[in-house]
């Protein structure tokens, strides 16, 4: 039983991942909202583009700190989501600012449901990491 | 127009039977009356509507009204009424009135038969026999019923159910095996309904009174020659079951269906109600045209030259379409064609369509079956003129033989009757023969392409002896309705003329190289059943589908390989636009539909919304017909009658007051411009149509010049002359004065003449190469940021100061390179100005007048997304005439075109359906909601559409436009299209009821995108793949054997799509290997996602004539009449073997006409046409006609004239001579051909068919 850095990695991970979750949320609602006709897709796009990077910074920031500590489980099962991370941003739509959407192809059906699915799909992924982070703390706490 | 045979025929009975009846009686029958009452005596008040009698006139739009009009013209019944009220059933007996409803129709139908407008695939198969001499009692209840309800869908059972329900009646197919069985033999079937005899009894009542258009005893001659090929058949079939006797049944009657046609004149079938027409025909018949005409079509020989004979002497009418059929109908149709309404006149053209088509298939055939293997490009016209030539001496018998698994040998006829025809005058120089050619033959041939020619089998048995009506009667209602491609598989001769009148027919690309039937195709019929029969469908040109039949799922529309979508041209110029005017506008409260003629009343007080079918109440005032301002029948409302209306919006359409008219023009004024000098010619067109541009007297007009520099034109009232303010910041611009800039027109119009006069002279000296685009729309940003408004900006060069500058992309070098680069834009400012400016009401509107490259990718963003037009004029120099001469016509329609403000579009369609994807220049706001900050009357829209859930539920499918905008009166107004489309479960229905153009449209509009996201290669490979699937369907769907066969089996609906896709891909917009110029082709692409269908035809793939016929004015036999006429000449495939040098050629390529003269053309007509004495006396570079006072030259002027009718202004007019250093341009533009980087259109061909499995 020691805090090790180890710990301090999932549990900061945790953190971060609950972030990451509203994120995703965030995310599905603001495209359901797009579909239905609520929003105005330049505004939806006003909002939901700053916060991209923040999205994927925090998760590559979260998985740094695995290969520091050397948890290369946790890095494995984070690395496909980076790489789309990555590959995302680099075919992003031609734009001055920061992040993804363009408001004028967002509301093509393809694009809807690819986001939506692109949504639903990460907050899958980003719950069960968060189950695994806390089954890693509490590894990391009492495994030394 | 087409449409007219259809709604003439289809009094379809209201499918509730009783509960729709308003006043006691059926909508449909209560028009009947009016009909009636027409015809009678007193018109009753609202069939005097004078709205409705302009609407008919101009376009199809309500069409009901057309057999009244007929009636009028025929036969004035006066104890009609009392009649019809007597077999016009009381309410309760529901069941009877459906079925009596329906003799009313069959008459007409069969009356119409060979002449009738009835698309192939909706006419029922009785109609293919001896149409007009079917004895109203014997026929009528059985193929009337079948007629009636047409289409597969159709048959009397379906009537009857009708009371049952209103929307779920079993899927159509089902019906048709049994309703046939019941109606095709009234007589002998003991056990006929009672429906079926109340309708004979009707029928009798009709023949009587003549309500009916029914035509009875047909003339003589007609039995004649129709009876005697019964013969054979007779026997047989009254004692066979029908399966068997199908095909002989058939046969006969297929024959047989053209013989009364020739015979008859057209409008006798068309316009006249046979009961007293036979009477009425006495008179007429002494003319006796029908001799020549039968002659044709038995003997088969030199059909031509009886065919001239027969254009020569009579004398078209003035109506373009319908003058062939005038030609056939002899003088004594004329009177009455005159007096009709011009919606009634589509049916003569057919008519003769049929008639004519009867000596075609011999040639046709004959060449089919002599080894006429398609060589490749060289296969010349030449030989299959002579080809044909030989063969029509064979015997008949060797026209019997067919491919028994093949096309239907009267397939070839269109195209291997093509090449003849352009060529006759060149072997044949006499003008007579010169011109009957292409004035009549080719003309039928356009007016029906899927028209039913007599399979040439069998042709032996006319000259036979008369027989009694009643066996051939019987043979007609012996025809089960096909089921699609189950019938087509087996390809015998007979089936394979059966499934041509119904539109099915397949053709082999690879047999029949041209294909291009020698008019503009028709889009596909669309086909409503039972209820909506007399729904007038929204106008094609304004909104049409992909396919005319939609299938039930996702699944089915898989299998077809088809795009789905629907192309839209919602702002189009219409002559005669219903508009009114009421408190509430009456819309679904669920999904706001607007109400539509597609609606479902449930009874007086309320409706069913088509699109998500909730029921809602119909507000008190709705009965109140404003037309004649009484109460009363809710069909009379227009909104209820024609699908093309529009609104007068009142205030709770408004977010805020309507704006009114604000037009800002945007200068470039950089050295670049300077030295096109397009300034002088912009200004001095501005100047002279200041007047003309749309607006009120809120009007406000403002002007900025840019070079380095942004240039303000100040004009206030006191003012003697504009005040300049120069804005040297451009990188933080903002607006120098608040007042001022923006100035009412009217108030200060001298001020801007002024302006307008002194600015192309006031940067002459200035040698500025800074070019401060945006900057300049920042600051016309602000000024309009406050009431919208429509922003000009007229561009020469890249701009390359203060926000928004760019860099030049394009490699000279590389133009011909076959990945193209550069294709998106390179920053984002534009899209994000337009976005700006959409918010805020703005639209943007490009001219770019470009020296070099200019980005356009990029530029154009602007107008993309802000709703705007781009217009592009590459290599502009005042030097240039004709440049500046089509610069000075697109601007001088830019201007006084109207304009819709603060717009707003929204498609809706049937739940089930949504719309996937939009193509044009808008901002999508919601899945589907257009924001449109202006309209223009020549923007076009696509919609691509996709899925949510089956069909299977619906029989229709609907899909409403409603366009909100303020006009530039201040006037809030609402344009509702509603278009509605028939459901399939049958994947062959679905593959014939494809709208090649309409597909085309679609898939260059998802290649443009697919060249922009991916790049252009792969847009040609889908171009290539989408055929090669669309192909391959075809074949799964008819169970053709698959591998190849060297055959390339396509249905007709589809024949020309490998055409279209070969030239879509040596476009400029998909070609690569070609050098085109980076701005050229991005401004194709942007053509392609505009453009409305009928330009974007003309921009893929040019008309090419031959207009030779137009100089040869005896042939004609015009002497004497309107100066109107003009021979309908067939449109060529745009391939260098129909050049010659003998001859002057026309190239309509919708922005530019090119004329090429032949080297040997005659000499009175060169003189005539251009006065010169030899061709090598043009110059090189000739545009523009010249003024030479002569028939010839005036004749061609006025066919220039009619190319141009829907065009938004004149094309330049390019004359090009055989030796020109032009002839390049001309060249360039015969895709058919293959040039050093792409193939020919049969070598296209042949790569489609190895691909197809």
């Amino acid at each position: 039983m020691a805090f090790n850095f180890a710990a301090f990695t999932y549990i900061v991970a945790l953190i971060g991942d609950a972030f990451l979750i509203f994120f995703a949320i965030f995310h599905v609602i603001a495209f359901d909202e797009l579909k239905t006709d609520y929003k105005n897709p330049i505004d939806q796009c006003n909002s939901l583009n700053p916060l991209v990077l923040p999205e994927y910074l925090l998760h590559i920031f979260l998985n740094l700190l695995f290969l520091l500590c050397g948890e290369w489980f946790s890095l494995c099962i984070n690395i496909p989501l980076i790489a789309y991370h990555i590959w995302r941003y680099k075919n992003r739509p031609i734009m001055t600012g920061a992040g993804l959407y363009d408001p004028t192809t967002v509301l093509s059906t393809d694009n809807l449901t690819k986001n939506m699915r692109e949504g639903w799909i990460k907050l899958a992924i980003y719950l069960i990491s968060f189950f695994y982070y806390i089954y890693g703390m509490v590894y990391a706490l009492i495994s030394t | 127009m087409k449409m007219s045979g259809y709604a003439n025929t289809n009094y379809g009975p209201p499918p509730m039977g009783q509960t729709n009846l308003v006043n006691g009686l059926p909508a449909t029958q209560q028009q009947q009356q009016t009909a009636q009452g027409v015809a009678g005596a007193p018109p009753p008040p609202f069939s005097a509507n004078p709205q409705q009698q302009i609407q008919q006139q101009q376009q199809q739009i309500l069409q009901q009204k057309q057999p009244q009009q007929q009636q009028i013209l025929s036969q004035p019944v006066p104890t009609l009424q009392s009649n019809m009220s007597k077999f016009l059933p009381p309410t309760s007996n529901s069941a009877s009135s459906a079925a009596l409803n329906g003799p009313t129709r069959p008459p007409s139908t069969t009356a119409q038969a060979p002449a009738s407008n009835l698309p192939p695939h909706m006419r029922p198969p009785g109609m293919n026999g001896p149409p007009g001499a079917m004895p109203l009692t014997n026929g009528g209840g059985g193929s009337g019923d079948l007629s009636t309800n047409s289409s597969r869908t159709a048959s009397p059972s379906l009537a009857q159910q009708a009371q049952f329900g209103g929307y779920n009646t079993k899927p159509p197919l089902s019906h048709a095996p049994s309703g046939n069985v019941t109606a095709s033999n009234p007589q002998y079937s003991s056990a006929s309904a009672a429906a079926l005899s109340g309708s004979m009894q009707n029928l009798s009542i009709n023949r009587t009174n003549g309500a009916a258009p029914a035509n009875m005893p047909p003339p003589t001659n007609m039995q004649q020659q129709r009876q005697p090929s019964i013969t054979p058949n007779q026997t047989q079939q009254q004692q066979t079951p029908f399966p068997s006797n199908y095909q002989a049944n058939f046969r006969t009657n297929a024959m047989n269906a053209p013989t009364p046609l020739s015979t008859q004149p057209p409008v006798s079938q068309a316009n006249v109600p046979p009961p007293h027409s036979t009477a009425a025909y006495a008179g007429g018949k002494p003319l006796q045209p029908p001799t020549p005409y039968t002659n044709t079509s038995f003997s088969q020989t030199a059909p031509t030259q009886t065919l001239n004979a027969t254009a020569g002497a009579q004398p078209p009418t003035s109506q373009p379409p319908a003058s062939s059929a005038a030609m056939f109908g002899t003088s004594r149709s004329q009177p009455i064609l005159a007096n009709a309404p011009p919606s009634a006149h589509p049916q003569p053209p057919q008519a003769a369509t049929l008639a004519n088509a009867n000596y075609a298939p011999s040639t046709a055939v004959g060449a089919m079956q002599s080894p006429l293997p398609p060589t490749s490009a060289a296969a010349t016209a030449l030989q299959q003129n002579q080809l044909n030539n030989n063969t029509q001496q064979q015997t008949s018998t060797l026209r019997k033989p067919m491919y028994p698994s093949g096309p239907p040998p009267t397939l070839a006829t269109t195209p291997q009757q093509q090449p003849q025809q352009p060529y006759a005058p060149v072997y044949q120089p006499q003008p007579g023969l010169f011109n009957g050619q292409p004035n009549t033959a080719p003309l039928q041939y356009q007016s029906q392409p899927y028209m039913q020619q007599p399979p040439p089998v069998q042709q032996q048995q006319f000259p036979q002896p008369q027989q009694q009506h009643h066996q051939q009667q019987q043979q007609q209602q012996n025809f089960p309705i096909p089921s699609g491609g189950a019938y087509n598989q087996q390809m015998s001769v007979t089936q394979a003329g059966f499934s041509r009148l119904w539109g099915q027919d397949t053709i082999d690309l690879m047999q029949n190289r041209h294909i291009l039937s020698p008019a503009t195709v028709t889009p596909p019929r669309i086909v409503l059943n039972n209820q909506f029969h007399e729904s007038i469908n929204c106008n094609p040109n304004i909104m049409r589908s992909t396919i005319a039949k939609i299938p039930e799922s996702n699944a089915l529309l898989q299998k077809s390989r088809l795009p789905l979508g629907i192309l839209i041209h919602p702002f189009r110029d219409i002559n005669s636009l219903p508009v009114i005017q009421c408190p509430n506008i009456v819309r679904c409260r669920l999904c706001r539909t607007y109400i539509n003629p597609f609606v479902y009343f449930v009874d007086s007080k309320m409706w069913k919304c088509n699109l998500c079918y909730r029921v809602n109440e119909l507000p008190e005032d709705f009965q109140y017909d404003p037309a004649t301002k009484t109460y009363g029948d809710v069909m009379r409302r227009p909104e209820v009658r024609s699908s093309t209306i529009e609104f007068i919006a009142p205030s709770e359409y408004m977010l805020r007051p309507p704006q009114p008219a604000i037009y800002l023009f945007l200068f470039d004024v950089s050295i670049i411009a300077q030295q096109s000098g397009y300034l002088e010619n912009i200004c001095a067109t501005l100047s002279k149509h200041l007047d003309d541009m749309p607006g009120d007297a809120r009007t406000q007009i403002g002007f900025i010049a840019y070079n380095s520099h942004v240039h303000f034109y100040s004009m206030a009232e006191g003012y003697n002359q504009p005040h300049e303010l120069t804005l040297l910041d451009i990188d933080d611009p903002f607006l120098p004065r608040p007042d001022n800039l923006l100035v009412n027109l009217k108030e200060c119009k001298e001020l801007v003449k002024d302006l307008l006069t002194q600015l192309p002279k006031r940067f002459a000296d200035t040698h500025d190469p800074g070019s401060a685009l945006g900057s300049a729309l920042q600051v016309a940003y602000k000024l309009m940021q406050a009431s919208g408004g429509r922003v000009t900006v007229f561009q020469t060069c890249l701009p390359n100061k203060g926000p928004g500058s760019l860099e030049p992309r394009e490699d000279p070098n590389n133009r011909s390179a076959k990945d193209v680069a550069h294709l998106n834009p390179a920053t984002d400012f534009y899209k994000r100005f337009a976005l700006e400016c959409s918010g805020y009401q703005i639209a943007v509107d490009l001219f770019l007048l470009n020296q070099q490259y200019s980005d356009m990718a990029t530029i154009s963003g602007i107008s993309k997304y802000s709703g705007g037009c781009v217009h592009h004029f590459p290599l502009y120099q005042k030097t240039k005439p004709q440049i500046v001469d089509s610069v000075r016509q697109c601007f001088k329609r830019y201007l006084v075109r109207k304009i819709g403000f603060e717009a707003v579009m929204r498609i809706r369609c049937t739940r089930g359906l949504q719309v996937h994807t939009f193509h044009g220049n808008f901002f999508v706001r919601s899945t589907d909601l257009l924001s449109l900050p202006n309209v223009n009357p020549d923007a076009g829209y696509g919609m691509q559409i996709s899925y949510e859930e089956s069909l299977s539920e619906a029989k229709t499918v609907c899909f409403q436009a409603a366009l909100l905008y303020t006009n530039s009166e201040g006037e809030r107004r609402i344009r509702v299209h509603t278009m509605c489309l028939p459901v399939t479960g049958s994947l062959p229905e679905v593959m014939h009821a494809a709208d090649t153009e309409a597909i085309i449209g679609l898939l260059s509009k998802m290649a443009v995108d697919r060249s922009l996201t991916s790049n252009v290669a792969d847009a040609r490979e889908a171009f290539i793949n989408a055929t090669v699937d669309i192909f391959n369907a075809f074949k799964i769907a008819q169970n053709l054997p698959s591998g190849q066969s060297g055959q390339l089996i396509a249905p007709r609906s589809l024949a020309l799509m490998p055409l279209y896709i070969s030239a879509l891909l040596k476009h400029p917009a998909f070609r690569v290997g070609t050098s085109t110029r980076l701005d050229d082709r991005v401004y194709a692409m942007d053509c392609m996602k505009t453009l409305p269908l009928d330009q974007l035809m003309k921009f893929i793939y040019p008309e090419f004539y031959l207009i030779d016929a137009l100089f040869y004015p005896n042939a004609n036999a015009l002497e004497d009449e309107e100066e109107e006429d003009l021979p309908d000449l067939p449109r060529l495939q745009l391939s260098a073997e129909f050049l010659d040098s003998r001859s002057i050629f026309l190239l309509d390529c919708g922005n530019l006409i090119i004329i090429y003269v032949g080297l040997n053309v005659p000499v009175n007509v060169l003189e005539g046409v251009f006065g010169v004495k030899a061709t090598a006396e043009l110059p090189d570079y000739l545009y523009g006609l010249p003024n030479v006072t002569s028939p010839a030259n005036d004749i061609l002027k006025r066919f220039i004239l009619r190319l141009n009718d829907d065009k938004p202004y004149p094309p330049m007019v390019q004359v090009i001579r055989d030796t020109s250093t032009a002839k390049p341009q001309f060249i360039e533009k015969l895709v058919d051909d293959r040039s050093e980087s792409s193939l020919s259109y049969y070598e296209f061909l042949q790569h489609i068919r190895t691909q197809v499995k």
